[in-house]
Order: C-alpha cells, then structure tokens, then sequence
C-alpha cells in the first residue's frame, strides 16, 4: 500500500499485475486499450458476464455449442438404438402387432436422451475448458479480488505476454486511473 | 502479499443519491451491485436473522415429512393394499398426486428458461426459487410412480440395465417414456440449478465471514473467479440449456398425458390431452409460485426485488393458461357429444352427474369460475387475494387430476363399473409429500441465494452499476 514497493517490485515471480476498476465499461476501455497497446495475455473479471470484454480478448465465439450438438447426436443416436437392440432384436416383444422396428415409438425415449446428453456433456465440457474446478489460482491472491464477485472489474495482464514489462506494463496501467493496481504474485 | 497502490482519480460506485425509479417496476429500493447482493446473501449467511414464520413453517414441514416416513415404512411392510386402489381404479391418489406435483415443477423451467429466450426481465427475481421449486416438485412427483410399482426394490428395472436375465424395460410403453422422461427432467433442472448457482456462491464464499461458509461455498463454487472467458462459455450453455429446457418441459408433460391417452379408456384417449396437460401444468405452477413469492415478500422483505408487478405478470400468466385449460374442459364435452360415441356420452354423463360429479364441479368452480377473479388489476396487485386464487388453482389442479382418475370407474362396461375411496394411509402419504416439499424449501431459502444476485446485478440499470438486462437474453455467442 506505500509508495515504497510501488517504486520496488518484489523479485518474486508473479502471474501478472491487477488493475481494479469501479464500472464495467471502465474494464471494456481499458481491455481496448491494452489490446490496441499490443497486449494478449489477458484477461477480464467481473461480477456478471460482459460480452464485449470477451470480444476484445478475442474469444467472440464459444465452444459450447458444438460440443453439446455432438453430445447430443451421440446420445440420440445410442439411445435409438438401444431401444431398437433390446425390444427388436435381442428380445422381440410383440406389442399390439406392430413392427419390431416400430421407430416411431421410440421417438420421445430418443428424444429425452438427446436432452440428457447434450446438456450433461455441455456442463461437463463448460467445467473442463474453463479448467475448473480449480481449487487455486493466483488471482485470489490480491485482497481486493474479493470484490470481483461484487462490484468490482478486474483487468490482469499476465506475465506470460512477451510485452510484459513489470514496471512498463505497471505504468500503462496507471494511465488508465484504475481504484487500484496490484502485482499478482504467483 | 501483493503489493497495492490505492490511485485517485475514479469516483467510488456506491450510490450517493437516489436513484430514478425502474422504468417497468421490476425493482423498488434504491439499490446498487452491493446493497442487492448484500441482502439476498445477508439471509443465507445469518447476517440478517431467519425470519420468525420460517421456524414454524419449517416444523409443519418436518411433521409431514415424518408422516411420509411411516406412511412408506408401513406401505414397504404391507404393500399397496393399503391403499384405496383396487380394479377397476388401479391408479388412485398415486398417480393424481404424481401428475400433481410435476405439474407444479413445469413453471420454474418455464420461467427459467422460455421467459429467458423471450427476453422477459421480469424472470431474473424469481427464476432461482422456481427453479428450486421445479427440482423440488419432481422430487416429491417421483416418489409415487416408485412407490405405485409394489416391488419398489425393483425399481430398476425401469432402466434399460443388461442384467442377466435378459429383460429389457418396453420401449413402446409412454409408462416407460415417462421414467426416461422425469429423470432427464430432474437430472438437467438440476444441472441448469447448480450452473445458475456457481457464481453466486463464488459471491458467497467471497463475501462470507465465517470459515464454515467460506469453505463449504468455496468448494461448491469450483474456484469461479470471474473471468471474461468462462463468462463466454458459461452464458452459451446457460443459453443453450434454456433452449433444451423449452421442449423438454412440454415433452415432459405431453409424455405424461400420453400415460392416460394412450389408454383406450373413453375420454383418455383423446388427442386433446398433451396440450391440455401442458398448459395445466404451468397454469398450477404460477399457483405455485405464487404461493412461495407471497411469504418471500412478506417475511424476508423482498418486495423491492420480487414486486407487485411481478405478481401481477404471474397472475396474467394464471389467467392465460386457466383459460386455456378450461378451454380444454369444455372441448372435452363438446367432443364427446359431437362423437356420438354413446361410451364418450355416456362416460361424461357419469364424469358430471354420476357419483364422483361433485369432483367435477369442484374442479369447474376452483379452476375456471374462481381464477376469472384474476380479471380485476385489484386482485392481481394484491398479495393475499392472489393468494387465495392460487390456493384454489391448486385444488382445482388436483381434482383436475382426480376427475380424469376416477373415470376409470366408469368405462365402456357396466359390467366392470366400480368404486373407488382413498384410505387414510393415500391422505398421509400425499400430506407427506407437501411437507417434503415444505421441508426442502425451508432449507433452500436458509442456505442458498433465493434470488440470483448475479442475474440482478446484471438486471440493475446501467446507472446503478449493471447492464440493464441480461446478456445471455442479448447476446451470448
């Protein structure tokens, strides 16, 4: 909090350095700007989702949808033909005098799995490409980052970015008048 | 540590003011992304004390509850003989309840998810109670058809499991779409629940003083931290779980209307039954939800967040389907007649005037003369008139079910006409699934956000610090 490690950084390694924010469309310009400035290894945080955050990072579409249709097809498909196995081949059932292959009637069983399926392989696939659960991440490190499920916007440029720079990267930041910066350590 | 530099430059977010009213009255007070996430959390975290009606609310349930036990320890012990079913009603207060409930739980995914896709914002305060509500109701609605079975240790042969025997479940059966059916439902209710709940209890865990809290909403969280990319993938699922919720709460329902269609029992089997069953369904449970809304407001004080125009919106919702299932009512009748079919004609007769024709009337007067009250803005606006037309909804609701039961008394044989009563052990087992129901609710409201307080500080106007709406209604890609 002093002036002091402001003009001394640790020589810890660090994940990267917060900027904290009091609006949401304060963390769209300053995404802009970092992004115009040439920056790529980052990201935004805040309390609700902000589509346009993610456009700028450059993320405009998700994956969910495709892996949920295929999710979807799969077990339709299965579910088909399951029914088509077990009441038509491996043990034929007469009912009523219809066709084994009566596939009409399997449609609502169909249907219900292609449900099931696609909207369990959606969370699953949500959970897994988000990398959670993640039980540790270096941003829960800064104090102030318990605001980010609150009222708070975070921008972190991580120190991956081959423009990172801990004092540079720092002083662009501070041109942006965040509430706070802060270095992320590892 | 980190190292933190405090900069001046950019005034602080809290409201130093009074902020304009909402411009459709969806939200009173004068709230911030603080203050409205702050309140909904202060009840789950203890901060704000459980209001005094939620103790006695909360041991009627547990005192229903424990009827349910004994009632299903006696039922295992001596079988479904204690129960008023018998030939030629087969399927008594079991099948009424179970239709009865699930019912009640179509409105939470119905406010979850199609008022999602129809950008409605007025579903942002009450879809997480209706959706609690909706995984509530199946549960209690699931309990029955296993019970009904009188083998319930085999219950799993309803699912296709390759044991040895070599029997596989018949898949021709709308009674075995129905088991397909309700556990996709409950399975993706609570999957669209618990992705709804994730950051919220990030909120949580964040906000939380005591460690018990912090750890045990930290570990349901799944370390949610925000990030704008998760926010991405999260508002496509979000978004493409309500477009899979839509049909599935009516192909849910038209599965369990076709349990009775497909049956060739006069006035069954009739095309008229899955949307007739679809709109009852939501019909009872706006009833329903308004009948958890109502205390919502009055003990926890949410009026600011689930407000009268809220009540109103639902009670048009009521009026819309109740005309729609009294539609239903009357083009049961005039096809009977118009049929000339003399078991269709005779069936109503006996349905209207016959010895359960009471119950006919009964259903008429609760659900289609009562709910046109819901006419007058006056009754829509205030709380415990509403009240009371959604209780009767829910009578109406039930004997709708029990009307369409008991005509299994009367078919096309005189021969094989018969009686039927439900035993006390129906009335105990049914009373124990509302204090299931009651039991489980008590408990959401004291442990998990009734409200979403994501989603409403998205809703607050851009002034206040949200964005005016929800983006997964506007754009989530």
């Amino acid at each position: 909090m002093t002036h002091d490690t402001h003009n001394a950084p640790s020589p810890l390694p660090i994940h990267g350095i917060m900027a904290e924010f009091g609006t949401a469309d304060d963390l769209i310009g300053a995404t802009k700007k970092a992004k115009e400035a040439g920056f790529n290894e980052m990201d935004g945080y805040s309390p609700y989702g902000i589509p346009e955050v993610a456009d700028i990072l450059g993320f405009p579409r998700s994956e969910i949808g495709a892996i949920m249709f295929i999710g979807g097809m799969c077990g339709a498909t299965c579910g088909f033909l399951m029914q088509y196995w077990a009441n038509g081949i491996d043990y034929p059932l007469n009912i009523g005098g219809k066709p084994f292959f009566s596939w009409p009637m399997f449609g609502p069983i169909t249907w219900e799995l292609l449900v099931l399926t696609a909207s369990l392989t959606g969370v699953i696939g949500m959970f897994a490409l988000c990398g959670l659960p993640q039980p540790y991440h270096p941003v829960f490190n800064v104090p102030q980052f318990a605001r980010a499920t609150r009222d708070r916007f975070f921008l972190v440029i991580e120190s991956t970015d081959p423009k990172f720079d801990r004092v540079a990267t720092r002083e662009f930041l501070e041109t942006m008048t965040p509430i706070s910066i802060a270095e992320v350590p590892e | 540590m980190a190292t933190v530099t405090e900069t001046t430059g950019h005034p602080p977010h809290e409201a130093n003011g009074t902020y304009p009213p909402h411009p459709d009255g969806l939200l009173l007070g004068n709230h911030n992304l603080v203050s409205i996430g702050d309140k909904i959390a202060a009840v789950v975290l203890g901060e704000t004390p459980t209001p005094k009606a939620w103790y006695p609310a909360f041991l009627l349930g547990m005192g229903m509850l424990s009827g349910l036990g004994v009632a299903l320890a006696y039922l295992f012990y001596a079988g479904v003989g204690i129960w008023g079913i018998n030939q030629p009603v087969a399927w008594g207060f079991a099948i009424i309840n179970f239709v009865w409930w699930i019912g009640i739980g179509h409105a939470g995914t119905l406010i979850s998810a199609i008022l999602l896709l129809m950008h409605q914002k007025w579903r942002t305060s009450i879809n997480r109670f209706a959706e609690a509500m909706t995984i509530f109701a199946v549960m209690c609605a699931g309990i029955f058809p296993l019970i009904h079975m009188g083998r319930p240790w085999l219950f799993y042969w309803l699912m296709p499991v390759p044991v040895n025997f070599g029997m596989w479940p018949q898949f021709r059966s709308p009674l075995t779409w129905d088991v397909f059916a309700v556990t996709t439902y409950l399975t993706v209710s609570v999957v669209f629940w618990y992705v709804g709940l994730i950051p919220d209890l990030a909120a949580l865990r964040d906000i939380a003083k005591n460690r018990w809290q912090r750890v045990v909403y930290g570990m349901l969280a799944m370390g949610w931290r925000g990030s704008a990319i998760h926010w991405r993938r999260y508002e496509k699922l979000y978004l493409i779980l309500a477009a899979l919720g839509t049909p599935l709460v009516f192909s849910v329902h038209t599965v369990v209307s076709f349990d009775f269609a497909v049956a060739i029992v006069p006035l069954w089997h009739s095309t008229i039954f899955p949307p007739f069953f679809v709109a009852g369904a939501v019909f009872s449970g706006f009833a329903m939800v308004v009948w958890l809304a109502v205390p919502l407001r009055k003990f926890y004080g949410m009026g600011d967040m689930i407000t009268t125009n809220h009540l109103n919106l639902c009670a048009k919702v009521m009026i819309t389907t109740g005309l729609l299932v009294s539609f239903g009512y009357f083009l049961e009748v005039w096809m009977a007649f118009y049929s000339h079919s003399i078991y269709e004609v005779e069936t109503t007769m006996q349905r209207m005037f016959g010895p359960y024709g009471w119950s006919y009337w009964v259903l008429i007067t609760t659900n289609t003369i009562i709910p046109q009250l819901l006419w007058f803005r006056r009754v829509r606006t205030n709380d415990w008139l509403l009240f009371l037309v959604a209780g009767s909804v829910h009578i109406g609701m039930w004997f709708e079910r029990y009307v369409i039961v008991i005509t299994l008394s009367r078919d096309q044989l005189p021969s094989s006409w018969g009686r039927y009563a439900p035993t006390e052990w129906d009335y105990l087992t049914m009373i124990g699934s509302v204090g299931l129901f009651v039991t489980l609710f008590c408990l959401f409201l004291r442990f998990l956000p009734m409200i979403s307080i994501t989603e409403m500080r998205e809703f607050l106007p851009f002034k206040q610090g949200g964005r005016d709406g929800h983006s997964v209604m506007e754009n989530a890609t």
